[in-house]
């Protein structure tokens, strides 16, 4: 049987391979709060307090360019709305956590980390103490996190614009379900929400991520019917 | 004023994550439901990937000989036969850094 510790480190190698772009944009995002006018304080407390990068980005755009507070606000609701799903799906396999463990992943619950864990979870559903897979993905996110966040802050632009780093974001993502792609129904999802959140990129509240993805899960949905009506 | 947003818009981020986590049981979701939440990657991620890839700065569409379109699909054939995330990221890194730096 896997021990506690053994299975905190596979959550720390399987997320480590996505820390390539988690620590530059780490040090993007420090750098970008510090030049729209924020103190070191206010722009690592983000970091600490929201822990969550695409947020962090859309907090510190409006803020600064003037935008009221329930605008702000609901731009970062929308933004995150994603992180609900992302609880309902994990929800199956922490059910038997007591109310301080569930509390104290759900801090740790952004995109990577919900990506590999969730994906060790179905692998080993009987497996005891799996949990301790997203503390240590968790846990290691939120490391960088905090480090890179303070090195943009106080180094400033270590990593050379020219590398074009923000091209490892989407690159992240992709990896994160490349496994899908040999799956026929995965991939009319997969396409569906692509193309429809680039067409409505320019939809008011940063909303293309969340409108995109509930209609790919409508599609879902619908394949889904299918196939239990084939069975 | 700056710090009260950023408080809420935590406290949103934290419900946003707990909140499903804490309330759903077992029993109250069905087998269909369950299929439908395991394409929940699948369903999120190309949202933020085709944007980032198709897109630029200003958010006009890029040509389709762009260096990010064409290191993608490096990344997509790498990562279909290798299965490996770390392969998937690197090859898509090295053929884009590739095209901006030496072609």
């Amino acid at each position: 049987m896997l021990s506690k510790t053994n299975i905190f480190l596979k959550g720390f190698f399987d997320v480590l391979p996505l820390l390539i772009p988690v620590a530059p944009f780490g040090i993007i995002l420090g750098v970008i709060g510090i030049e729209l006018g924020f103190s070191p304080l206010v722009v690592y407390a983000t970091s600490f307090i929201v822990f969550s990068g695409s947020a962090q980005i859309v907090l510190f755009e409006l803020i600064s360019a003037g935008a009221t507070p329930l605008v702000t606000l609901t731009s970062v609701a929308v933004t995150n709305s994603r992180h609900f799903l992302y609880g309902a799906v994990v929800s199956e396999y922490l059910e038997e956590l007591n109310i301080t463990w569930k509390a104290i992943l759900s801090y740790f619950l952004t995109d990577q980390s919900f990506a590999v864990s969730y994906r060790y979870f179905k692998q080993n559903i009987t497996v005891p103490n799996k949990h301790y897979h997203l503390l240590g993905s968790g846990l290691t996110l939120w490391t960088i996190w905090q480090i890179s966040t303070l090195m943009g802050i106080f180094l400033g632009t270590i990593v050379p614009e020219e590398l074009g780093l923000t091209f490892a974001i989407p690159l992240t993502f992709l990896s994160l379900i490349i496994h899908e792609f040999r799956k026929l129904d995965h991939i009319i999802v997969i396409f569906t929400s692509g193309i429809l959140a680039t067409l409505f990129y320019d939809i008011s509240f940063k909303a293309y991520i969340i409108l995109a993805t509930s209609i790919a899960l409508v599609v879902a949905t619908i394949i889904t019917n299918i196939k239990f009506n084939n069975k | 004023m700056n710090w009260i947003i950023i408080f809420i818009s935590g406290l949103i981020t934290y419900f946003l994550r707990f909140s499903m986590i804490s309330f759903i049981k077992k029993d109250m979701l069905s087998e269909k439901t369950k299929i439908v939440l395991s394409y929940v990657p699948s369903a999120v991620f190309p949202a933020i990937i085709f944007p980032a890839v198709l897109l630029d700065n200003s958010g006009s569409y890029v040509d389709y000989n762009d260096p990010k379109i064409i290191a993608i699909l490096v990344a997509i054939i790498v990562g279909y036969f290798s299965k490996k995330i770390i392969a998937t990221i690197l090859s898509g890194l090295i053929s884009y850094w590739i095209i901006i730096f030496l072609l």
